[in-house]
């Protein structure tokens, strides 16, 4: 049953470790897309490529444009300028052409004759730049050359300076400048082009020019220009031949366009950039080249044509530019275009890294997350493992235990029983220790939970020092503890814990201490500030006070004269705490209003003893499990080291925090500050009626005397008999105390008059020579025929001998053997005042099993099982403790018998139960519960015995019991749980809590 | 004389005893168990013994039943019956037969019909080896009561 239990629930942690990493895995876009981001990044690559080379082309683009519009203006301009140049020196030869013909045919005789023409030519040659030269030719017909042959003494050559053939016309030159002389007498007429160029010169009576040759002359490529001359004016529109008719010669000059065009743009900036020919287009299927060479380099791809117009119809020019270097690659748009790539090139690789880099963070949170869950698991199941662990090997042990109690009862020679004895004790000492190691996996598995249910501290305390008082007893120890009045008697918490400290820690202090004291020591931490003023007080008067030589050794006022580690406790602050304590106690109910006023108390619980200490070197990881302050320690004093941690973790689970101040040799002081709740007044009213019957109040009023040396130890026994309700008065001696009396005996006679005296047994043994005054104290007091007082003495560990003594001393009523506890001290004052003949006070005492017996006497349980057999084992074990019980098979019969109004005190009910399991039985009994408390509420309530309402405790049974449900079992309307099959203190820690807290009342 | 009969008889118990608890076949909880026996229940133990031995002989029945069916679904069931097992094998302190009823579980929890025939029969050997122990045990005892019994107008 308990495997399946834990089964399923490692089911669930798995289950729950997968939806946890399920939900956890929230995909970003990011990580969703991890397989495309490199194809992202190359797209990105491509995309930025693409948009610098479009950059690129675009600014080269717009270069090329600029470059062609460089281009086009330049040619423009060198054009234009060709063509006024080549017009100015058009009109020149225009002007000549008139010259000629105002004086050579109007004037009769001519005024020119070649030298004044070379003359004039000359000086005004400035005025034709173009011109290499100009010269006049006569038109001869033929029948007058023989005529002009003899006039001017030559004959008419031809172009081949050969004497002319016969022809219809003739043009021989008869004026010429002097750079071009050498074509006088030259037929122009001979030459192809001329006679084109003058047959077209007088049709059209304008200037024409030839195509382009080689001049004879410079044998640079040149034209020539021919004007008609005529000899008689002509009409204002003439025809063809009319022109023909008049035309009397032609001039001519020839444009050297080669030298021309070199000086024109010689005279240009940006000259060397570009190249320029020019062109005669008339015949457009074969251009002729005018200026520059044929097949040059350059930039073919770029040109710009100009139109050139020279004045002549006929023919047709043209200038075409080109640049002399090819386009420069453009570096500007070349590096902007790249700079642009390498930017977007690294943006795109900076987003692809961080793309990356998030993928790979996130990946690595994921693992971290994943781990994490993991670690978290393995912590949990590792805890549940050593509570499995530590449940299974405590079966086992039981069986063991059990067996050797077995072998215990047989018949055994004395080194056998020894023997087992021995591993009894070693087992037992085994259960501890896996009791603790249970305990420390539940507390880091955060299985253990804390009660709160108000309790009793001093009575805890007291049950604590019960506990160790054999041991202190056998070594001699003081062992004693103070809690001050200030402390509220009752405080919310959980006992359990508390005494599992209190537990720990005066263990640790008894194991570790050989003389001296252990002193347990409650305040309130609610106003530090005493303490500190009483601190402050230590330090300015320590010297004086701190310590007084008595008889040899050095004295401290510590609980047993022995120096303790932590100064603050000393004697001058306890006492000053004390009084403080004391003076608010009895000033004013005000303070304790204000108090109660308050959700929480603080304590502060100091654990002092006058041990070995701990070595500086190991104080700081005295907290840590399996720690002790080094191997030799548990070799002489045993233990794991486990305890102070387990300790650690219940104070902080209480919401306090534990330090301490340790000097080796001197001892230790373990101070530990937590925090209970208050009771509420009601219950606190209630509680303190069945808390006052443990102490009996018949010792109310009664005066006592307490005879101590050591202030601190005579306030712990007053503190013990206060709690008692007696009156008690402080003597340092036995004298004081005797004059006290005497004192009071005669003065007044009624106002102390000891009922008991109690007496150290030191202070007796150091005033023993007055033990006159002490037989005066009873001499006195039987003088007065009051009633004797009580002598008590009071000793941590007495010999026979001076029990004697003490007897013949007169301590005859008895002595009361320490550690103090208040119950104890009252059981001795009922024995020797002789006022409780019955023995109730014992029943405290008693173990376990009866306490359980008294508990369950007479009460009338119902077990619900499904199981006849765990029913019958049930009922036998509550049987044995003296319960009535009754059985119930089913849920449906528990129903049945629980039907109000029934007679059961308690039911222990089985969870796992065919057709109607406990959970559920339980929910509809407290349905029922419910529904009759309201029909009784909301009847009358008149008469009707029963206050309380119906609340039938129930009780799961389980066989799990390290996850024992308990939270499911408390939901349903559970009072708490056993584990099966029973266990005798399992059942007692059960049965307990909800007999003592909620006594019923009609039993 | 009958002292020494006496004496072997708890001799004998115990050695029983020590070797159930040395097999692992019994536990603490037996021991508990004994000690609930007291004056009004002298037979306490063989009381619950025999009902568990009554109520696991019809478990085991219907086990081997609900197995052998042809066609076989009633692993629920049979999860039922044997947390009943579990439960009272417990209470007695037979760790043995509890085990013997995980293993069973885990079986049926797989559904390897298979498996639960071989934890049947292990747990069926199991029974029937615990039963003739505690059966002698209890004869033991028994006895032990008669020699009590027999010694006991001797002494006055």
């Amino acid at each position: 049953m308990g495997l399946k239990l834990k089964q399923s629930y490692r089911h669930s942690v798995t289950v729950r470790v997968n939806e946890q990493m399920g939900t956890k895995r929230g995909y970003t876009f990011i990580q969703a897309n991890r397989a495309w981001l490199p194809k992202f990044l190359l797209l990105w690559v491509m995309v930025m490529a693409f948009l610098s080379a479009w950059i690129y082309k675009n600014m080269d683009d717009d270069n090329k444009v600029r470059r062609k519009e460089v281009l086009s203006s330049m040619c423009d301009q060198r054009a234009r300028m060709l063509q006024d140049q080549f017009g100015v020196s058009v009109n020149h030869v225009h002007a000549l052409a008139i010259l000629v013909s105002t004086f050579h045919y109007y004037k009769d005789p001519s005024a020119i004759d070649q030298e004044t023409f070379a003359e004039y030519t000359a000086r005004t040659a400035f005025e034709r730049p173009l011109l290499s030269g100009v010269a006049y030719a006569e038109r001869v017909r033929l029948s007058e050359r023989e005529k002009f042959e003899r006039q001017h003494g030559w004959t008419i050559k031809t172009m081949k300076r050969e004497p002319s053939p016969i022809r219809d016309e003739y043009a021989p030159v008869i004026f010429s400048q002097e750079t071009v002389s050498y074509i006088e007498s030259l037929d122009m007429m001979s030459g192809e082009e001329d006679r084109e160029n003058i047959l077209r010169a007088r049709a059209t009576g304008k200037a024409v020019l030839t195509s382009p040759f080689r001049l004879l002359g410079s044998h640079h490529l040149g034209v020539v220009l021919t004007f008609p001359v005529y000899k008689s004016k002509l009409p204002p529109k003439p025809t063809m031949e009319e022109r023909i008719e008049a035309t009397a010669g032609f001039l001519g000059g020839a444009f050297d366009v080669e030298s021309l065009v070199e000086n024109l743009l010689g005279q240009l900036a940006g000259n060397q950039a570009i190249l320029v020919n020019v062109y005669d287009i008339t015949n457009s299927s074969d251009h002729l080249i005018m200026y520059g060479h044929q097949n040059q380099d350059g930039d073919l791809a770029l040109f710009h044509e100009s139109k050139l117009d020279f004045g002549d119809p006929f023919r047709k020019h043209q200038m075409i530019c080109r640049y002399h270097q090819e386009a420069p690659t453009s570096w500007t748009a070349l590096t902007t275009a790249f700079l642009f790539f390498v930017i977007c090139l690294l943006v795109g690789y900076i987003l692809y890294g961080a793309a990356i880099h998030i993928v790979k963070v996130e990946d690595d949170f994921h693992e971290m997350q994943e781990l994490m869950v993991r670690a978290e698991a393995a912590d949990v199941a590792k805890s549940q493992f050593l509570a499995t662990v530590s449940h299974e090997i405590r079966t086992p042990m039981n069986g063991i235990l059990g067996m050797l109690a077995l072998l215990l009862d047989t018949d055994l020679s004395s080194t056998q029983r020894d023997y087992a004895q021995t591993a009894q004790v070693c087992g037992k000492a085994l259960i501890t220790l896996i009791n603790e190691v249970l305990d420390r996996a539940k507390i880091e598995a955060g299985k253990l939970e804390l009660e709160t249910v108000p309790f009793n501290l001093r009575s805890i305390l007291d049950d604590v020092l019960s506990l160790f008082s054999e041991k202190s007893r056998n070594k001699g120890l003081e062992l004693a503890v103070f809690v001050s009045d200030k402390v509220p008697e009752m405080v919310m918490g959980d006992p359990g814990r508390f005494r599992q400290i209190i537990t720990n820690l005066v263990g640790n202090s008894v194991k570790f201490t050989e003389r001296g004291h252990i002193f347990v020591k409650v305040h309130v931490a609610e106003n530090p500030k005493p303490i500190d003023d009483a601190k402050a007080e230590t330090c300015l008067n320590g010297g004086s006070d701190e310590g007084a030589l008595i008889s040899g050794g050095r004295q401290f006022n510590t609980l047993s004269g022995y120096e303790a580690a932590d100064e603050q406790n000393s004697w001058d602050s306890f006492q000053h705490l004390f009084n403080a304590e004391a003076l608010q106690n009895d000033a004013s109910g005000k303070m304790t209003v204000a108090d109660e006023a308050s959700q929480s108390v603080t304590l502060m619980v100091s654990v002092e003893d006058t041990g070995i200490g701990i070595p500086l070197i190991a104080q700081e990881r005295v907290f840590t499990p399996f720690m002790q302050a080094d191997s030799s320690t548990s070799r002489n004093y045993g233990g794991t080291g486990i305890g102070l941690s387990i300790t650690k973790c219940l104070v902080e689970l209480m919401g306090g925090h534990i330090s301490f101040i340790s000097r080796p040799q001197v001892g230790s002081t373990f101070l530990f500050i937590t925090t209970f709740g208050r009771c509420k007044k009601a219950s606190l009213s209630d509680t303190k009626k069945s808390n006052a019957e443990d102490l009996p109040s018949s010792f109310r009023g009664l005066k006592a005397i307490v005879v101590d040396g050591k202030p601190v130890r005579a306030v712990v026994t007053r503190y013990h008999l206060k709690r008692l309700g007696m009156l008690v008065e402080v003597a340092n001696n036995v004298k004081i105390a005797a004059s006290a009396c005497g004192k009071n005996s005669s003065s007044c006679g009624s106002k102390i008059q000891p009922d008991i005296v109690l007496v150290e047994k030191d202070s007796w043994l150091s005033g023993e020579d007055d033990s006159s005054s002490l037989q005066r104290l009873d001499w006195k007091q039987n003088g007065h025929m009051f009633k004797l007082p009580k002598m008590i003495l009071l000793a941590t560990n007495i010999t026979n001998a001076e029990l004697e003594k003490a007897k013949a001393a007169g301590f005859a009523d008895t002595t009361i053997m320490k550690p103090l506890r208040a119950s104890m001290i009252a059981a001795c004052l009922q024995q020797v005042l002789g006022t409780g003949k019955k023995r109730q006070l014992g029943k405290g005492m008693l173990n376990g099993s009866s306490v359980l017996g008294s508990l369950l006497c007479g009460k009338k349980i119902l077990v619900v099982d499904d199981n006849i057999v765990n029913r019958r084992v049930a009922a036998g074990a509550l049987k044995k403790f003296g319960a009535a019980v009754e059985c119930a098979e089913s849920g449906k019969a528990a129903l049945k018998l629980l039907r109000l109004p029934h007679s059961f005190d308690a039911c222990f009910m089985d969870i796992q139960m065919p057709e109607m399991d406990g959970f559920e039985a339980t929910r509809r009994i407290r349905m029922m519960e419910s529904q009759t408390n309201e029909q009784m509420n909301g009847g009358t309530d008149k008469g009707s015995g029963r206050k309380d309402e119906w609340h039938l405790p129930i009780l799961a049974m389980t066989a799990d019991v390290i996850h024992a449900t308990s939270d499911e079992c408390l939901k349903c309307g559970m009072d708490g749980y056993v584990s099966k099959p029973f266990e005798e203190e399992n059942l007692y820690q059960a049965v307990a809590k909800f007999f003592e807290t909620k006594p019923i009342s009609d039993s | 004389m009958m002292g020494l009969v006496a004496d072997r008889l708890r001799a004998d118990a115990n050695r029983l005893l020590a070797f159930l608890f040395n097999q692992g076949i019994l536990d603490e909880q037996f021991l508990q168990l004994q000690q609930l026996r007291d004056e009004s229940s002298p037979n306490f133990v063989s009381e619950v013994v025999n009902i568990h031995f009554h109520e696991s002989e019809k478990l085991l029945r219907n086990l081997r039943s609900l197995l052998m069916d042809r066609e076989f679904s009633g692993y629920n069931k049979m999860g039922i019956h044997l947390n009943q097992f579990m439960g009272s094998s417990s209470s007695i302190g037979a760790k043995r037969i509890r085990n013997a009823c995980f293993a069973f579980r885990a079986a049926s929890e797989q559904n390897s019909r298979a498996g639960c025939l071989r934890a049947l029969e292990l747990l069926e050997h199991d029974y029937c080896f615990l039963k003739n122990k505690l059966h002698e045990l209890f004869q033991i005892q028994q006895q032990r009561v008669l020699a009590a019994g027999a010694r006991y107008p001797m002494q006055n």
